[in-house]
């Protein structure tokens, strides 16, 4: 299991590097100067040649590359151009605020997706798998935004139940959190939630035509056992892989939600970011993105071997 | 502690809160502001900030005139080359420091010297500034500069603590410290910032309010519904399709204030070799082209009536307007001659513009309508920042652009007309515009100015290097509990006298 993690670890280091390579590289080939962004209405060619000597954007690309990586190295991301904030900082504020709406959007997405998803298998092609899946891709052709708003106005402006958007921390005041929080989680759970159902479907089917679960049901096992105990133990490993995989999206691409909702999120301050040519922003996000991937992925390997004996005997 | 100790204290926190509730005024702003350093800042929405947070040298009133405010008067010399401001007595900073001649000095000094200034070219005249008494400074100018006081209006005229700059550097704008009516709490990017009351403030009988909080919110839709639903309490700009919906509710009130800057559009005449496509090349087909569109039904269907059709650089409200040309209503027989008198019979033409959804909608009425005098429009709609990139690199035959505006009137022309202006993106080069140009904000009277400006708008309207649609009303919707408050010209929130009723 050690050497394991340690060898997912060391392939870990030349994908970030290349990842670094790319992003920094990458936006350099985006059209529109930073300077002249960051100089707004001031715009006379003094000030920008002051802008642009001091964030050291006369050097060479391969020196302006090398300084912003080694400084990463000993952990220092730079300061936004925009807000002179450090970008450290900037994504210890933004990060947890993505993280909460993440986890609970796949929280609310988990609990109504995956039971669907075993609903539905069960009762293959009846009246209940045909209005999950009905229900599933409703839910999926929904555009986030209009959801969000259709939502706002009814919930905040018709009813006044809820705050219409803002943000406020758990460790601030944990009842009104929820309620900022609880309207945009929901917009994010309905396509989570459907894309979960199919996935625990088609596993789940899968499944129960196998040999063991005849076997199991042969000996007289009650239905719920079967499907539960036995079939939904191995239908859950490429759940579980998913999962991962949609909270790392989450991380960046909850963006649509954030902004509907006005949630200082990770998304946010990167697509603000990138409009506003802040790059020293948009290279630490996704390296900082990019690490949160591979240790999401990583996490599921792992997860993987736990709950699966015969991944154990193998390693 | 006992429980009689606990019971008072949470007793008394109960009151305080609901005490404080009254008073807690929730602003939602268009935009995230960038810094708080008036030295550094840029962004237009920073400075809606500033007007809680910085007092100024100079303000600026309903009718765009300059009064005082930590300046209580000041003249120019006959010769234009030395100002004398006299100083408010009793003024303190946030952090207890006096507001004093020095205080002026060093920020003045300041914000033309620190490195990362961005107001070192709002005061370029300045050659030096000196305390010629405590309250008093003198600035000594290379060449007389009539904009002068106007730029101490903005934020090269905020004065801040020296102590405070003084340690802070260049980091200032984690936690400026001023003298406005409130006082810095806190901020967190993209989400808010907190100012509360500043007790000592010089002017502490205008101000009603204990706390007011920015929200940056950037969809329109979504700051109304926080409106409706009580979740903030005053709206910077709201959509001018919105503005109906905020008159016709009962518990909302609406201001509005023609804005002091202008939405037009750049012909490329001199920006490298896109000058040499027909539109830089021909003045009668700009004409045509400025004659073929109808300014008021862009207003009416875009706008609902929220924008104030114009042909000048300043809106035809303002007494800088030349009223001997008026805006024209559309001619499309006039456009027509004229695209034949350059020559042609249809001419292609590309513009650039920026992809929101207002501009993008102005454009392609414009396209409909300019089609009809014989002008094949393309659109390219691009990122604001692209846009930028290409505009000052001459990247374009035609963009569409808007300004922000300026109190004083040269700040609304000499940087995109004069021939070395900053922002003369078209290349506009016209000998006789950059001495009524010069000679205008040389002068300190009033009357020569606007005769230099009415001789300027005559040359530009008949030259066309920017077409002129229209003037921005700056609209807001706020609670009907909210009492005193005014739309002003230059889009500032003012929160002087300004009350929040239970």
């Amino acid at each position: 299991m050690h050497i394991f993690l340690a060898k997912r670890l060391l392939v870990a280091i030349p994908t970030l590097l290349l990842v670094s390579v790319f992003v920094f590289f990458l936006q350099k080939l985006l059209p529109g100067d930073p300077v002249l962004a960051l100089a707004g209405e001031e715009r006379d060619p003094a000030t920008l040649e002051a802008i642009r000597e001091q964030l050291g954007f006369n050097d060479p690309l391969i020196v302006q590359y090398l300084r912003w990586i080694g400084a990463a190295l000993t952990g220092d991301l730079g300061t936004s151009l925009r807000t002179g904030q450090p970008v450290l900082e900037l994504i210890g504020q933004k990060l947890p605020v993505t993280l909460q709406l993440a986890t609970m959007a796949l929280g609310i997405a988990f609990l109504f997706g995956v039971p669907a998803g075993i609903y539905a298998a069960v009762r293959k092609r009846r009246a209940g798998d045909y209005t999950a899946n009905f229900i599933a891709l409703t839910l999926l052709s929904v555009p986030n935004f209009w959801l969000g708003i259709m939502l706002i106005l009814l919930v905040s402006v018709n009813l006044n139940w809820l705050p219409a958007s803002g943000y406020v921390s758990p460790l601030e005041n944990f009842a009104l959190s929820m309620k900022t929080m609880i309207m945009p989680a929901l917009v994010l759970a309905t396509g989570l939630a459907a894309t979960l159902l199919r996935h625990t479907r088609s596993s789940m089917m899968g499944v129960l035509k196998s040999d063991y679960i005849r076997t199991a049901r042969a000996k007289g096992l009650a239905g719920r056992n079967v499907v539960l105990g036995h079939a939904f133990r191995n239908a859950v490993l490429p759940i579980i892989t998913l999962t991962a995989l949609l909270f790392g999206e989450l991380l960046a691409g909850a963006v649509l939600t954030e902004q509907i909702f006005t949630i200082p999120g990770f998304g946010k301050l990167i697509v603000d970011a990138v409009f506003t040519r802040d790059y020293a922003v948009v290279q630490g996000v996704v390296l900082c993105t990019a690490a949160g991937f591979i240790l999401l992925n990583i996490i599921a390997d792992v997860l993987y071997v736990l709950l699966n004996p015969r991944l154990r005997a193998q390693l | 502690m006992t429980w009689k100790t606990l019971a008072t204290t949470a007793l008394a926190g109960c009151l305080f809160a609901f005490a404080g509730q009254a008073a807690d005024l929730r602003i939602a702003l268009q935009d995230d502001p960038d810094m708080l350093d008036p030295a550094q800042s840029r962004s237009f929405v920073g400075r809606i900030v500033y007007a809680s947070l910085c007092d100024k040298l100079v303000d600026v009133n309903e009718n765009v005139e300059l009064v005082p405010m930590l300046a209580t008067d000041w003249a120019f010399s006959d010769d234009g080359l030395k100002l004398v401001m006299n100083l408010r007595d009793g003024v303190t900073f946030h952090d207890g420091e006096v507001m004093n001649a020095d205080a002026v000095v060093y920020t003045i000094n300041r914000n033309i010297n620190l490195k990362e200034s961005r107001r070192k070219s709002e005061l370029a005249s300045i050659d030096s500034v000196e305390a010629t008494g405590p309250l008093q400074v003198t600035f000594t100018l290379k060449k007389p500069d009539a904009s002068l006081v106007a730029q101490l209006s903005d934020r090269a005229g905020m004065i801040v603590s020296p102590k405070a700059a003084e340690a802070a550097g260049a980091n200032f704008g984690a936690n400026p410290v001023c003298a406005g009516p409130f006082k810095f709490v806190e901020r967190v990017a993209q989400d808010r910032i907190v100012l509360e009351k500043f007790a000592d403030y010089w002017n502490a009988d205008a101000i009603h309010l204990n706390k007011v909080t920015f929200l940056p919110i950037p969809d329109t839709t979504v700051r109304l519904a926080n409106l409706r639903s009580g979740d903030v309490q005053l709206v910077d700009r709201i959509a001018a399709t919105d503005a109906g919906i905020v008159q016709g509710d009962a518990s909302l009130g609406y201001a509005e204030a023609v804005g002091l800057g202008s939405m037009g559009m750049y012909v490329n005449m001199g920006n490298g070799p896109n000058a040499e496509k027909p539109m830089g090349q021909h003045k009668a087909l700009r004409q045509a082209f400025s004659a073929a569109i109808d300014r008021e039904a862009i207003n009416q269907v875009v706008f609902s009536g929220g924008a104030l059709p114009g042909n000048q650089p300043w809106p035809p409200t303002s007494p800088w307007y030349n009223q001997d040309l008026p805006v024209e209503p559309r001619d499309i027989e006039k456009a027509k001659a004229l695209v034949k008198e350059a020559g042609f019979d249809r001419v292609a033409v590309t513009l650039k513009h920026h992809n929101n959804p207002v501009v993008t909608q102005t454009m392609q009425m414009i396209q409909a309508m300019v089609a009809e005098a014989g002008f094949d429009l393309s659109l390219l709609s691009t990122e604001f920042a692209t846009l930028l990139d290409n505009q000052s690199a001459g990247d374009y035959e035609l963009t569409r652009s808007d300004w922000s505006g300026r109190p004083d009137p040269d700040g609304n022309v000499h940087t995109f007309y004069h021939s070395k202006g900053g922002l003369n993106d078209p290349k506009y080069n016209n000998p006789e515009v950059d001495r009524l140009l010069d000679e205008a904000r040389a002068s300190t009277d009033p009357v020569a100015r606007k005769a230099n400006y009415d001789e300027f708008a005559a040359i530009v309207t008949d030259e066309l290097p920017i077409i002129t649609i229209g003037h921005q009303k700056y609209l807001y919707g706020f609670t009907a509990k909210l009492e005193g408050f005014t739309a002003y010209p230059d889009a500032m929130i003012r929160l002087q006298g300004v009350k929040l009723n239970d």
